[in-house]
């Protein structure tokens, strides 16, 4: 057999990379996480150009109450209008958003190292570590979601750190709870008693046997948490418990103009709340999508 | 107009069914005529994926939001139910056409008791009262012999066993005496010895009844017991098809006489007669080719014929059965009996070396804990469940131990305890000197595990979906320290896959790219990547279709043979034990009934058990005369088994209450042929054997 | 199933005292703490030392939990530092406010979600289904505080039609309880919706109701009789659920529109330091979820007939 395959390398197994990419590939059969995708795309695109899109500085006073699209003194247009103290709404959107996203981003892939470990372990060595840790899960879980953040970051503070410190708290259990669903599923397939009857230790049969199997139900989560965690971070900015003035954020937006909904100005507020709204929808419908598509093959 | 006894109860013509998918249309059934007479019954045969449940389906009129019918009549009583109405067709179903289906479990609402779910069927089609709907739907259970209807019918599915659950899918199905009943591979979910029982009722009801069946299965055996007629499909057409006598005396077919060839009957024989494997596999539904759609896997093949039209049914053999038909360009120029694959030439008998394994009084207790709060204060009586129970016996070097038992019966805990993924609770488990019983996976050392390997049960299970098949069989070579160089190990690799007949190129492949049947062969590959002493085969075949079956079987027994490997083959297919085993174990509830070498263990004396099992099993050979034995009862529950014998509960031959109080002592009937009953051996050795096989095989096996 | 009842409720009371544990350490582990607290930003170093010491907060943190404990179980919530009030007298008010509006929304909203999801999933991939999917992950996205000030526009600025507060200072009025009922309604919908439609459309895949359609039953007795009873068993636990969620979206609605809920006044005491306050809703608002959560369990092994006659 002169077959030129005989002399290709044999594959590595996929980097865990590699493998998201793959399985995020297979979206375009689903129009639905398509347009959250490209949702998302846009959000991240304006946050990573944020210095180049902004027409203005998100600080800077200019006119106050202007609007949305009254002329600038500087001949350009206040698309989205300015708020109370002469400061452009759009701009201070796309900066928000750049926060938002980083901060999310940060305390969502945080949250799911934490989880990801503590489920693994949970899931597969069982016994009395899984009971000890589903049952500090059970009672985090417990928590109505936001009085747990309210207590949390009244104690600690208003920070960005804080804020990640949170949301790791918090939703990792959450996180830890699928992860040990799916591990104890797959610790039963035969694979993994191949594997066992070679000798692989434990890490390595959950960290390369098993997590790769889960990516499909962690991928989705992924996205939804992504989605949660941008809500979560917007309503702690709403209720005064968010990332420190005078940056802006989406939540504390909101909740310094909201006075003003009633008063005649109502796009102050409306602008910002319907970003928030819009990138959540991003990664909802993204999820949505995944899903769908995982569940066809 | 004819008479109306005449009228076929079903009269289907050039049916064509398809599926619609992102690719496109997938043609599922093609061309399909089929006429059903009052009271007959005819099988519907073929591998998975062949079509045989979209009949079923489409003559339903229930195909699923992406399924339809394209073409052709489907005539019930004469007329034509394209023309019925939605309502028309619903009258219908259930009351004149009833279906059975695979798993009996999942076709029962879990929430609904089981009385209210056949007294639904009276008080909707005929619109009976609730007391006369409870008293038919009362009758009908006890007319499928089950023996507390009462209980039953305010009981929920799950809490009777798989068996009374078909039954009561049965008594369902025959509520409303319909006139045709369609059975989808009915009793493949069930173990053999009720598999059994329930053959035999569906049998007695069709003939009391005269309701027409339609029996659909992938089990030729099954059909002999059944069926007046066969058909025998291929990749969504019927190749064969005639009276059950004709077609099993003449398969002119080369795939039907390929399926014969593929399935251990028991004049097969490892050495003097291995089972011949057909090649390839079933083409895809899109990638089918033009003309036969069997001839890339066809010996008798011929450019030219076979792959320019679509090939018409003729008929054959016309002088014995005037129904019998093929699908074949060639049937009046060739005779698949001829046909002798080189591969298939008899081999040398393996000699039996010296002992390898040796397994001495092992037990395996698994501690159910209650963990009720009544446990907890009364100091927690832990109940035990006895999975296995003093397992003893010995397998030399190249010699294959079978392991043979129904669902329950220990034989998988067995495995796990011999692989060190748990660990023996009492007794020896010797591999080469060492004791393995009481070390863990974790704790043996890499020779030791490379010594003892193991194929697993589900292909699609076996490999890891996430890694190439050159990354896993690699890995194994790596960890076992054969080789650390990643370019010889990429060189055994694809040794390896050399040995199990697989292309190189599979080494940069995905398992979801492969076959069953590849899987396993990977699983093969894997298991004996590091010269194991002894191989544990899990049920390697059961998931398989027979012609894939056969070709593993044959490849295992291959590589065995080349390794001297001892192998352990677990199974629940004493079929296929017969034919590769050298020595059985028969196992029932964790203990071993009976063990002996394979000829002792299926000839008399048997133990009562065993017999039973042979009986229950059914075999595609109507020359093979067997005595009817057919067990009462369930399995018992292995966390409460009977104190004395596990099969007292069960023994049609049960000789009083020494059966149930005291555990039989081990007999020996020959020097290692040993078997646990309280009969006496004489009355034991006084038994008539269970399988009479005609003279014609015994010569040629001996 | 009693050993399972009673396995339940004590796993809700061990919860409930860890809970417990956790919140008076974060509160009260630092007697100096709550001294400040109590006392205020002048008082002098001699001050917060005399108060601490009269007050018995010089002894173990563990003995000051059980006592503290035994108060709480009697009904003794402590004394408001904002307030200058027995916790109590304020703290049962505001949550019978919160009783209200979130029991109003809960029904609103379970009926809203159940009706949805199970037209959806009865034909999965229909049009009606499609529709009812988008419209609830559309609506899921809208945060409360997002949607307060959409609705605000539309309905008190745009229309005129409903008041932008919720403060009930005139005395107890409907038409105040719309637009919070509405925000928390459009955001928690969707989810049990998508629940319902997913345990509805698989259900209607099971090998169950195939036997039921050929058995010739009629459609609108496959649905009712066969599938609802199955597909209506995960639902409620999400349902159940969804009550710990309600009370985060209560924390943030009450805030946005001036209600005296529970929620608003755990926000002031939290971002006021009202000790015991916080310690009463923490309390309260776990308490609530872990009991919800414990029905949701037990009903769904009642539902269940596969775990009730096991």
């Amino acid at each position: 057999m002169t077959d030129t395959t005989n002399n290709a390398p044999i594959a590595k197994p996929d980097s865990m990379l590699v493998t998201i990419f793959k399985s995020v590939a297979l979206l375009r059969e689903s129009p639905v996480g398509i347009i959250g995708g490209l949702i998302v795309l846009m959000f991240v695109f304006l946050a990573i150009f944020a210095p180049i899109v902004a027409p203005y500085d998100p600080n800077a006073p200019m006119v106050p109450f202007a609007f949305p699209g009254s002329e600038a003194p500087d001949g350009g247009t206040f698309w989205f209008g300015t708020d109370q103290l002469g400061r452009d709404i759009l701009s201070r959107i796309i900066w928000g958003g750049q926060r938002v996203l980083f901060y999310a981003t940060l305390a969502t892939v945080s949250a799911y190292i934490v989880g990801i470990l503590m489920g693994l372990a949970a899931g597969y060595f069982r016994g009395y570590l899984d009971e000890i840790i589903s049952f500090f899960a059970n009672v985090i879980l417990s928590f109505p979601i936001m009085v747990l953040y309210v207590l949390i970051i009244a104690n600690l503070g208003a920070s960005g750190v804080n804020i990640i410190f949170a949301v790791v708290f918090a939703s990792s259990p959450g996180i830890m709870r699928i992860v040990r669903g799916v591990t104890m599923d797959i610790a039963t397939r035969d694979y993994i008693a191949a594997a066992q009857t070679r000798g692989e230790g434990p890490w390595y049969i959950m960290l390369v046997e098993i997590l790769p199997n889960a990516r499909g139900p962690l991928i989705v989560d992924f996205c939804l948490r992504m989605g949660y965690t941008t809500i979560t971070i917007g309503a702690l900015g709403f209720l005064g418990l968010g990332l420190p003035p005078p940056d802006p954020d989406w939540g504390g937006m909101i909740t310094q103009t909201r006075s003003f909904v009633t008063g005649g100005f109502p796009y102050m507020a409306i602008f910002p709340a319907c970003a928030v709204s819009l990138l959540v929808l991003g990664f909802n419908l993204l999820a949505d999508g995944l899903r769908e598509v995982s569940l066809r093959d | 107009m004819s008479d109306q006894d005449e009228t076929p109860v079903l009269e289907i013509t050039g049916l064509r069914l398809s599926y619609y998918t992102r690719a496109g249309e997938i043609p599922a059934v093609m061309d399909f005529d089929l006429k059903i007479a009052k009271g007959e019954s005819v099988g519907l045969v073929g591998e998975s994926g062949c079509g045989k449940s979209t009949v079923a389906n489409g003559i339903m009129r229930y195909m699923g939001n992406n399924g339809g019918i394209v073409g052709g009549t489907i005539k019930f009583k004469g007329r034509d139910m394209a023309d019925m109405s939605e309502e028309e067709v619903r009258r219908l179903r259930g009351k004149d056409i009833a279906m059975i289906y695979q798993e009996p479990m999942a076709s029962l609402n879990p929430s609904l008791t089981i009385g209210q779910q056949l007294m639904e069927v009276p008080m909707n089609h005929e619109g009976a009262s609730e007391e006369e709907a409870h008293q038919r739907s009362f009758d009908m259970l006890s007319a499928v012999h089950i023996p507390d209807p009462q209980r039953l019918m305010d009981s929920y599915p799950h809490q009777v066993s798989g068996g009374q659950q078909q039954r009561v899918v049965i008594a369902m199905a025959l509520l409303s005496k319909p006139a045709l009943l369609l059975l989808d591979e009915p009793t493949t979910a069930l173990d053999v010895t009720v598999e059994a029982g329930i053959v035999e009722l569906i049998a007695e009801l069709s003939k009391e009844t005269g309701t027409s069946l339609l029996y659909i299965s992938h089990n030729l055996g099954l059909m002999l017991e059944v069926c007046d007629r066969i058909c025998v499909m291929y990749s969504g057409e019927v190749v064969e098809e005639g009276h059950i006598d004709s077609i099993f005396s003449w398969p002119t077919h080369p795939y039907t006489h390929g399926l014969f060839g593929c399935i251990p009957l028991p004049h097969a024989d490892k050495n003097a007669r291995p089972l011949t494997a057909i090649k390839g596999q079933l083409p895809l539904p899109h990638q089918r080719p033009k003309g036969c759609y069997f001839g890339p896997r066809c010996e008798f093949f011929e450019a030219g014929t076979c792959d320019q039209d679509q090939i018409p049914m003729a008929a054959v053999h016309t002088d014995d059965d005037p129904a019998h038909r093929v699908r074949c360009a060639r049937w009046d120029v060739i005779d698949p009996k001829s046909f002798v694959p080189e591969e298939t030439v008899k081999r040398e008998v393996i000699p039996v070396g010296e002992t390898v394994l040796e397994v001495k009084d092992m037990r395996k207790y698994y501690e159910v804990k209650d963990s009720s709060l009544a446990a907890l204060f009364s100091g927690g009586e832990a109940k035990q469940v006895k999975a296995n129970e003093s397992i003893s016996f010995r397998a030399g070097e190249g010699e294959t131990v079978a392991i043979v038992g129904e669902s329950g019966c220990g034989k998988s805990t067995f495995a796990k305890v011999l692989m060190g993924l748990e660990t023996a609770t009492e007794g020896e488990v010797n591999l080469s000197g060492t004791n393995l019983g009481e070390i863990a996976v974790g704790d043996r050392t890499a020779e030791q595990l490379a010594s003892l390997q193991m194929v697993f049960q589900n292909p699609n299970d076996t490999l890891n979906p996430s890694h190439s098949i050159g990354y896993q069989i690699g890995r194994v070579i790596k960890r076992f320290g054969i080789e650390s160089d990643p370019a010889k190990i990429q060189e055994l690799v694809f040794k390896l896959l050399d040995t199990v007949k697989l292309p190189r190129a599979f080494a940069t492949r995905k398992p979801r790219q492969l076959s069953g049947g590849q899987k396993q062969r990977i699983g093969i590959a894997r298991a004996f990547a590091g010269n194991p002493k002894t191989v544990i085969a899990d049920e390697p075949i059961s998931a398989l279709d027979v012609s894939v079956a056969a070709a593993v079987t044959e490849l295992l027994m291959e590589i065995q043979r080349e390794h001297r490997t001892t192998l352990l083959f677990i199974s629940h297919d004493l079929s296929a034990v017969r034919y590769l085993a050298d020595r059985v174990v028969v196992m029932y509830l964790g203990q071993i009934m009976e063990r002996g070498a394979t000829d002792e263990v299926f000839s008399p004396p048997y133990h009562p058990y065993t017999e039973a099992l042979l009986s229950a099993v059914p075999i595609a050979d109507p020359e093979v005369q067997k005595r009817r034995i057919v067990l009462e009862g369930n399995l018992p529950s292995p966390l409460n088994p009977p104190k004395g014998c596990p099969f007292s509960t069960r023994c049609p031959r049960k000789i009083g209450a020494i059966c149930d109080d005291e555990v039989p002592p081990v007999q020996f009937a020959g020097d290692r042929h040993a078997i646990a009953c309280h009969i006496d051996m004489e009355e034991l050795r006084k038994v008539e054997p269970v399988i009479t096989i005609p003279d014609r095989d015994m010569d040629a096996a001996d | 199933m009693l050993q399972l009842i009673l396995r339940r409720i004590g796993m809700m009371i061990l919860i409930m005292l860890v809970v417990a544990l956790l919140l008076f350490m974060i509160n009260e582990g630092d007697p100096r703490l709550i001294a400040r607290s109590v006392l205020g930003p002048y008082a002098q170093a001699d001050q917060l030392q005399l108060w601490i010491e009269q007050n018995g907060y010089d002894r173990s943190m563990f003995i000051r939990y059980f006592e503290w404990l035994g108060r709480v179980m009697t009904g003794d919530l402590g004394h408001s530092i904002i307030y200058k009030r027995p916790v109590a007298d304020i703290f049962w008010d505001r949550l019978g406010n919160t009783g209200i509006l979130a029991g109003v929304t809960f029904v609103i909203m379970v009926i809203v979600a159940l009706v949805l999801g199970v037209l959806a999933g009865m034909k999965e991939g229909s049009p009606q289904d499609r529709a009812i999917s988008v419209l609830s992950i559309a609506t899921t996205s809208v945060p409360e505080y997002a949607s307060a000030v959409i609705l605000a526009g539309i309905f008190v600025f745009w229309l005129g039609w409903l008041p932008g507060t919720s403060s009930m200072t005139s005395g107890f009025n409907i038409v105040e309880l719309i637009l919070p009922v509405m925000v928390l309604t459009l955001y928690g919908f969707g989810y049990i919706a998508r629940m319902t439609r997913a345990s509805m459309a698989e259900v209607m895949t099971t090998p169950y109701i195939r036997t039921a359609v050929l058995k010739g039953l009629p459609y609108r007795h496959i649905i009712m009789k066969h599938a609802l009873r199955n597909a209506l068993i995960a639902p409620f636990t999400v349902i159940m659920l969804q009550i710990n969620w309600l009370l985060s979206g209560v924390v943030v609605t009450e805030f946005a529109f001036g209600y005296k809920g529970f929620g608003a006044l755990l926000l002031e005491a939290a971002l006021r330091r009202d000790i015991f306050v916080i310690e009463a809703c923490g309390i309260a608002a776990v308490f609530v979820a872990v009991f919800t959560q414990t029905i949701g369990d037990l009903g769904y092994t009642y539902l269940n007939p596969r775990i009730r006659f096991k």
